[in-house]
């Protein structure tokens, strides 16, 4: 350290020889990693609420098997039983014997998908709703049922091959977007949040006041969230994997990039987010006001496409859809990170953008 | 107003004396409909103890800001170990100085030894950790969490924090306040020890009695400016008197008599009661009781001490240093 002209003496007395501190972008990470794991709220919220809600959800929504279509045959029709008999065969329908009074309001309720009746000296007659995709697919069934049952024969035998695809499944959309969901979560709350907390108990103009540089604390962030990340995505990915057989078909390194931007964007948000808020009540409400809409517009529960035409642009410049919509690549697709160059487009635009105002916003005190 | 030594307002144009730590001429930093700090002149030796002494909202902690880099002024110019602010010295500056503020609350999660090793890391040397946490006598308390500290525990581990980068020059502000005595006592003997080995300190406080046990000199601040400046000694010696009596009656009293009686310098009403600042208490005493008595008026209460450093501020402004 050079010694500044007119400045007082040193201490005079010998006092032990000064020790080389360490590091100062390590021992800031050490920290922000410490507070973050002695809160054990924070670490609910971050590793164990995103795998009960992938559970609940991925239970709620499983594959089941097809339901049956529901058939009633009036019991005024001739030959009732034999009716009832031929119809069962078909492994596609549950059939029903009611009286026609029964039947009308079965039918009118949706209860049954069609009636099969026959009045004395008539064909038999199918009533059903012809606007009910159901009622249309049971009479498609209950009609083969009974031709064939009545002694019918195929022309062109036909195999049928039943699929049930992983990755094409709910769960196999939802675990990507839930990924995407917490890192949005974990990186806005966790650094917005730090950062004006620190604001507010004076702690960044304390921090000030040393030679401390300002770009080592922003930098801990960064590592901080770069070491949660891991842990984060692996819970997921793992549970999603173990419960419910999700694959991640593309490569592991390409989920960890698209991960590592995602994780940085939306710490470059946050940042932003709290570059000058003054209270915890502030940066949550603009937290809030951030989030929310792309909880519901980035296709993370249910897909994005059900949304108007001319609302597509402005959803897929959104960050947590693009980081979605990478993550689906590379999970569920299997595509090489070359495939989703709009999306890491998109994500580096709005990384880039919140850093560069953040760093320019930023007040210590 | 007019007790102040008047500070040499040259100061700047004179070649820089080598034992001034830190200087300061027509500092002055306006907010939106206050001015907090209305043009103050301080000179600080090296190993000098110097303290702000004032009331709540006097400006102190907005002049010890604006010394220590942390808050721009609207005018006047501040040196710091013969440096100013924002000329390409503020790094080294800060590697010298140990800083701690009015009210910083430290990572709660975060454990004593943990902090402290934190702080050293953003010096280029320092003290080892277990001995600055010694110094402050926190030993006991390395692995407890900052947030299950006492506020005398927490202060000392702010105090620790300033220190860990062996600085040569101490700004603490409002060190003690709120602090039970025996912690306030704890915090005074490290300060003490600080200054011994030759370090020096600007501190701010309300405490007469910290003002008087600690620092060599006292600027005694009031409404953003510097109303009175010298050794503690100096200044109670300017009241011109060594004893002080205050008193309550029942009944009106004019005041025009007491200053009369011998041996009174001068009275003073505050609040309910009086203030009398007295050089020959002897004589003084027995024609006080005899003028209340012929005032018939009657007498409630009555105390006499020597004179503090509260007298001055007292006598200097009428009103009552801590609750002003």
């Amino acid at each position: 350290m050079p010694e500044t002209a007119g400045a007082p003496a040193r201490h005079p007395e010998p006092k032990p020889g000064p020790v080389r501190p360490p590091n100062p972008v390590l021992e800031l990470t050490l920290a922000r990693i410490r507070e973050f794991v002695r809160e054990p709220e924070a670490l609910f919220w971050v590793f164990v609420f995103p795998v009960l809600l992938a559970f609940a959800l991925g239970i709620a929504f499983r594959n089941q098997a097809p339901e049956k279509l529901r058939v009633a045959v009036e019991t005024t029709t001739p030959d009732v039983g034999r009716v009832v008999t031929l119809l069962s065969r078909s492994s596609d329908l549950q059939v029903l014997e009611l009286s026609p009074e029964q039947a009308a309001q079965a039918l009118r309720t949706g209860k049954v998908d069609l009636v099969v009746l026959q009045e004395p000296g008539s064909p038999y007659a199918f009533r059903y709703d012809p606007t009910r995709p159901q009622s249309r697919l049971a009479r498609l069934r209950a009609d083969d049922a009974l031709e064939r049952g009545l002694g019918r024969k195929d022309l062109v035998p036909i195999q049928e091959e039943p699929v049930s695809e992983p990755g094409a499944r709910y769960i196999d959309f939802l675990i990507p977007g839930l990924i995407g969901l917490n890192l949005m979560g974990s990186g806005m709350w966790g650094i917005g949040f730090a950062v004006v907390q620190a604001r507010t108990k004076k702690l960044l103009k304390r921090f000030a006041a040393t030679p401390m540089r300002r770009s080592h604390y922003l930098l801990s962030f960064m590592l901080s969230r770069l070491v949660f990340l891991v842990p984060e995505v692996a819970a997921l990915v793992v549970f999603g994997w173990i419960v419910f057989q999700v694959e991640v078909r593309g490569s592991l390194i390409a989920l960890t990039v698209v991960s590592l931007l995602g994780s940085f964007t939306f710490a470059g948000l946050g940042l932003l987010l709290a570059a000058r808020t003054k209270t915890i009540e502030a940066v949550s409400g603009w937290m809030n006001f951030v989030m929310l809409p792309m909880w519901l517009l980035s296709g993370t529960f249910f897909s994005y496409s059900r949304f108007p035409e001319f609302l597509q642009p402005a959803i897929r410049a959104l960050p947590l859809t693009a980081l979605n919509d990478a993550l689906r690549a590379v999970m569920n697709e299997g595509l090489a990170l070359s495939q989703s160059w709009l999306e890491i487009l998109v994500l580096c635009f709005w990384a880039g953008v919140s850093f560069v105002l953040a760093l320019r916003l930023f007040r210590w005190q | 107003m007019d007790s102040a030594p008047a500070p040499d307002p040259v100061f700047l144009a004179s070649p820089a004396r080598a034992d001034i730590a830190l200087r300061c001429a027509g500092l002055v930093k306006r907010y939106a409909d206050v001015t907090a700090v209305a043009g103050i002149d301080l000179e600080i030796r090296g190993g000098e103890c110097f303290g702000l002494l004032g009331p709540n909202g006097a400006g102190k902690t907005t002049t010890v800001e604006m010394l220590e880099g942390l808050t721009l002024p609207d005018a006047g110019v501040v040196e710091v170990l013969g440096c100013r602010w924002g000329t390409g010295c503020d790094q080294d500056l800060r590697e010298r100085m140990g800083i701690q503020l009015q009210e910083t609350q430290l990572a709660e999660k975060l454990t004593v030894a943990e902090t402290v090793r934190l702080f050293q890391s953003f010096y280029r040397q320092g003290r080892p950790v277990e001995e600055v946490i010694g110094m402050v006598e926190l030993q006991e308390k390395q692995r407890a969490r900052v947030g299950k500290l006492s506020s005398g525990q927490k202060q000392r581990l702010a105090l620790a924090c300033s220190l860990v980068c062996d600085p040569d020059l101490l700004f603490l502000d409002e060190p003690t306040t709120g602090l039970d005595p025996q912690a306030r006592i704890k915090i005074w003997e490290v300060v003490e020890e600080f200054h011994q080995r030759g370090g020096t300190i600007l501190l701010t406080t309300h405490y007469m009695e910290e003002a008087a046990r600690l620092c060599d000199r006292v600027a005694i601040m009031d409404h953003g400016q510097v109303i009175a400046l010298g050794t503690p000694n100096e200044l109670v010696a300017s009241l011109g008197a060594d004893q002080v009596v205050e008193f309550h009656v029942q009944g009106a009293l004019l005041q025009e008599p007491l200053l009369r009686l011998s041996g009174v310098k001068a009275a003073r009403k505050k609040n309910q009661g009086y203030f009398l600042t007295v050089t020959r208490i002897g004589e003084a005493l027995p024609a006080l009781l005899e003028e209340i008595a012929r005032q018939g008026a009657r007498l409630e209460r009555l105390t006499t001490h020597q004179a503090t450093l509260e007298d001055v501020f007292i006598s200097l402004t009428g009103r009552v240093l801590r609750d002003a």
